[in-house]
Order: structure tokens, then sequence, then C-alpha cells
């Protein structure tokens, strides 16, 4: 399939270049907007640099200005405290992730390499989950989080996703088939158990998928904005996208505080934009195997 | 056993367990506060009834086929870029990226660029000539720019699903095309697209489930509003669950939704029967 320079394969670039712009832009637009000095954006919408460049705004967000300075700059003088925000994302997203992929990897193990009566059955009626959609269990596990006294508890919005996903046991199955099995009866022969065939062999010869699905679990969970807007609701416990959404309905509303806004923004994606940065490779080539099988 | 033990209570406690209850609570009166009063088929009766309902069940639609038709079209453009010009991981990493952050996020960006008076959308618009579109406030144009965000976030990650069945079908198919003296076009046509037509259905079905619940965009921008032009199905179960505290009424809803989704993934698993003849 090799040609020539041609006028098609000219345009092609162009139409490529295009959709990176596009895709870019916005990226773009919130750093340039996070540095602009509110007051004076409204002025000048169509500035490609910063306007009057500043970090008022990430101070105004993260509570080092204060209300005045805040209330000065379009802010709307709320108290915010991105601090503890970020924090309570941390603590939700990495316990999630940490228990999530143990559990189940070991879950995967027991599937994969385990021979058990019944053991096909099981697996078919926890892929069948998949099928539900989230909002169906959410409404009775929001009752259930009720009633076990765990709302706005960091326990409340981490328990429904710290055991299992139906996806990561599958996806981690399809990894654990494939290790090779004379390996496995090697290491019983010299007398190895299921736990140590488990951590000392599986994992070990697993890295690479766990940690795959592992940042993909962490970003998801990062990322999430249903499940703890309703359980998650305080102040204590409120993780950076529920904060975004409180910030944004607190804003003004005849000239919003859109570098603020844009600050916020910035500060919440920031960190899985490093994480990507960090995993490009590893996260875009798992694309295709994740949706496909 | 005890590698199953965790995983199994999660998936009993917040899975079955729930799937089972939010079944029996479409058939009660449900307010948070007293127990779950069993009242037979009414909260079905009422949803017959409920225009909200109709109309938000409405929009879903509109929000699902905008969004599919423009980004299936969009992602296998995309694809094919990607497929014949380079193989760059960074152009791929680039496409992906939107889908790595926060719905939120990407909300409250778009959010920003589309203002009426002082988004950049707008500047663009008036440079050819365009006067301000009053995106998020006019009720027509509320859905479309919905959908349009969240194919922004989305068309990536379906391309590099639609990249990965391109890599499957093997070269000899079109070399023997380009012996035959088939067009680049025609190519396309004949031989990628019915080839591909596995991963698009796989793609259609997973786009199309997802895009059914379509949540976070609407909370964050529009909230249902305007005059109910984007209260979709989902923020009007969490509407009616959380503002209203009726749940026995939403978990009807939920379950309407819930056999909505199964009858399309069902109608897929038709369609991936039909496969088998394609690449013989």
């Amino acid at each position: 399939m090799r040609k020539q320079v041609s006028i098609g394969r000219t345009v092609a670039w162009v139409l490529l270049f295009i959709l990176l712009i596009v895709t870019l832009f916005p990226f773009y637009w919130m750093l340039r907007t996070a540095f602009s000095d509110n007051t004076q954006l409204p002025g000048h919408p169509n500035s490609l640099l910063p306007v009057e460049t500043t970090l008022g705004a990430f101070k105004r967000v993260l509570g080092l200005s204060s209300i005045e300075e805040a209330q000065a700059q379009g802010g709307s003088g709320a108290a915010v405290n991105f601090w503890l925000y970020l924090r309570n994302s941390l603590v939700v997203a990495t316990i999630t992730t940490v228990c999530q992929v143990f559990f189940s990897a070991m879950a995967a193990y027991a599937f994969a390499r385990l021979r058990w009566p019944g053991r096909d059955k099981v697996f078919a009626v926890f892929l069948a989950a998949l099928m539900v959609p989230p909002i169906f269990t959410t409404l009775p596990n929001f009752v259930l989080i009720k009633n076990l006294g765990l709302l706005n508890s960091f326990a409340g919005i981490i328990l429904p996703g710290a055991f299992m996903t139906p996806f990561a046991i599958f996806f981690l199955r399809q990894f654990f088939l494939g290790i090779n099995r004379e390996l496995e009866e090697a290491a019983m022969i010299d007398g190895a158990g299921h736990r140590r065939i488990f951590f000392g062999m599986i994992i070990p010869l697993s890295a690479a998928p766990i940690a795959t699905l592992a940042i993909l679990t962490y970003i998801n969970s990062w990322n999430d904005y249903f499940w703890p807007l309703l359980v998650g609701q305080q102040e204590n416990v409120r993780v950076l996208t529920v904060a975004l959404g409180v910030f944004r309905s607190q804003t003004p509303q005849g000239g919003p505080d859109w570098a603020g806004l844009m600050a916020a923004t910035l500060i919440a994606a920031l960190p899985m934009i490093i994480l990507f940065l960090a995993f490009a490779k590893r996260i875009t080539n798992s694309i295709g195997f994740s949706g496909i099988k | 056993m005890i590698f199953i033990a965790p995983a199994t209570l999660g998936f009993v406690v917040f899975y079955i367990w729930p799937t089972l209850r939010g079944a029996y609570l479409s058939f009660t009166e449900y307010s948070l506060l007293s127990a779950p009063k069993f009242n037979g088929l009414a909260n079905y009766d009422r949803m017959i009834h409920d225009s909200f309902f109709w109309n938000a069940l409405g929009v879903t639609v509109e929000y699902v086929v905008i969004n599919i038709g423009l980004q299936t079209v969009l992602a296998v453009g995309i694809a094919m870029l990607m497929y014949r010009l380079t193989k760059s991981i960074t152009v791929r990493a680039i496409i992906l990226a939107p889908y790595l952050v926060a719905n939120v996020v990407v909300a409250l960006v778009w959010y920003w660029m589309l203002d009426v008076q002082v988004g950049v959308v707008n500047t663009f618009l008036g440079w050819v000539g365009i006067d301000p579109v009053a995106f998020f406030g006019d009720s027509h144009w509320a859905i479309p720019t919905v959908a349009g965000i969240n194919v922004w976030r989305h068309m990536g990650y379906t391309a590099l699903l639609v990249f990965a069945g391109l890599q499957t079908i093997p070269a000899y198919v079109y070399e023997a095309a380009e012996v035959d003296g088939s067009t680049e076009w025609k190519t396309f046509w004949r031989i990628t697209l019915p080839l591909l037509r596995p991963v698009l259905v796989m793609v259609l079905v997973v786009t199309m489930i997802g895009s059914f619940q379509i949540f976070d965009t609407v909370a964050v921008t529009t909230q249902g509003g305007p005059i109910n032009a984007t209260r979709v199905i989902y923020y009007y179960i969490y509407e009616r669950a959380f503002t209203r505290f009726d749940f026995g009424y939403a978990s009807a809803m939920a379950l309407v939704l819930f056999a909505i989704l199964a009858v399309v993934s069902l109608v897929q698993l038709r369609l991936l029967r039909a496969r088998e003849s394609d690449l013989a």
C-alpha cells in the first residue's frame, strides 16, 4: 500500500492535523483561561494567550487568597478547599484500585487455574452481571449504604467497587489462562501450594496486565461522579469531581468565575494527565484488547 | 476457595442482591423513610401516563441517535486516517486523551468554550459571520450540544477500537483488491467496511449502552433544562430518587431502562452470529 505523494494523501494529512488540533484545543483553552485575570476575560474572548497572566485563579481555588481578594477577582468568595478534595480523591481512588485489582486477581486465578465444581457456571453468572446497567444496582446500593449508616464516609464510597468488577476478573482471567501449565505443575511438585503459586508465580508473570488494569481502574475511579455524588456530599469526604460540580454552581450568575473554574478543572484533571503522560503507551495499547475481547 | 471469597462477597452484596432488590422495589412505594409498601403495578401504570417519562425517553433516544451516528462515522474516519497515514503512538495517545479526563472536567471546559457571550466557539462562529448560538440555553441546540461534547470525548477511544479491528484484516485481501484495480474508495466500501462489521457491531452496542446512560454532562451543564429539553432518562431517574425520594418509581424506570438495554444487547447477539459468513 505504498503511495506516492498525492492530493488525496495531502488532504488526509491536513484532516489528521485538524483532528489533533480539535482534540487538543480545549486542553489548551483550559490552561489559557486558568492563567487569566477573570475580570479582564470578557474583554478579550479571542486572545490566544492568557489575559493579564496571573496565578490569582489558582490561589482562589486553593484557598490561598482572602475572601475580599477572591470577590474582587470575580470569585464567589465561598470557601473552597481543593487540597482536601484532592486528598479525598487520592484516598478513594487508591484504596478502590488496590482492593479491586487484588481481589479480582484472586478470583481470576480461581476461575482460570483452579478446578472446582460449578466453576464455569459461576463465571457465567459473573459475566452476566456486566449486562446490568449501573443505575439499576445503584438505587438499592444507596439504600444499603444508607441503612448501614455509611453515607458520607469513605467506606460508603469505596465499598461497592472494592471487591471486584466483572470486567476486572474477566480481563485478568484472559491472561492467567495463557500461563504455561507445566510451570505450575513443576512448582506443585516442589511442594508449592496455591497461595505460593499465586503470589510467587502468577502475579509476577502477569505484572504487565495487572499494571494496565490498575491504571485503568485508577483513572475510572478518579473520574467517577455519580456514586460519590450520591453518598459523598459532605465536605470531609467530597472528591474532586463532586467538588467541581459544587464549585460550578457556586460561581456568581452574572459574570461567572471562569478563570477560577478552569483553574479548578485543571487541578482536577492534572493527576490523570500526568498518569497518562507516564503510561500513554500502555494505556493506548490496552484499548484494543479491553474493548474487543 | 479462599481465592474467590472476597470477590464473591462483593458480587453478592453489591451486584446480585441489589439487582433482586431493585426489581422488588419497582413494585413498591418507597420514600426511604419508612419500609417499602408493595403496590403492585402502580408504578408502571403511572409511568405510562407520565409525560415527563416519555419526554425523557424521547430526549434520550434523540441523544443516542445523534451521539452514535456522529461518533461512529467520525471514529471510522479517524481510524482509517490513522491506519493509512501513521501508526504513531503519539497520534493515538493524543486522540485518546479526552477519554481519560473526567466527564465533569470535559463538561466544564465545553461549558466555558460554548458560552453565548464570551465563549471562544462563538467568537470563531463570529469570524465566519454566524450569530452567537446559545448552545445550552436553546432547547433545540441543547441535546445536540451535549451529544457533540460526548462525541469529542469518546471518538478517539472508539477510533482506537476500530483501528484494532482494521489491523485484523489480512493484508492479502487488500493486495488482491489492488491487483484487480479497485479504487481506494471502492475498496473501502466493498472490502474494509464489510470485514469490519463484527467490530462495528461490537462498538455500536458498547457505545449505545453507554450513551443511554448519559448523566454527568447533563448534571454539570444544563440540569435537564431548558424546559426539560435535556432531561434524559438517567437524569430523570436520579431526580425522582434523590430529590423527590420517589424510590419505588425510580426503580421501576430503572428496570425499564434495563429492559431496553437488554433488548439492544440481544439484537447485538443476533448480528454477531450473522458475522460468520463474512471472512470465509
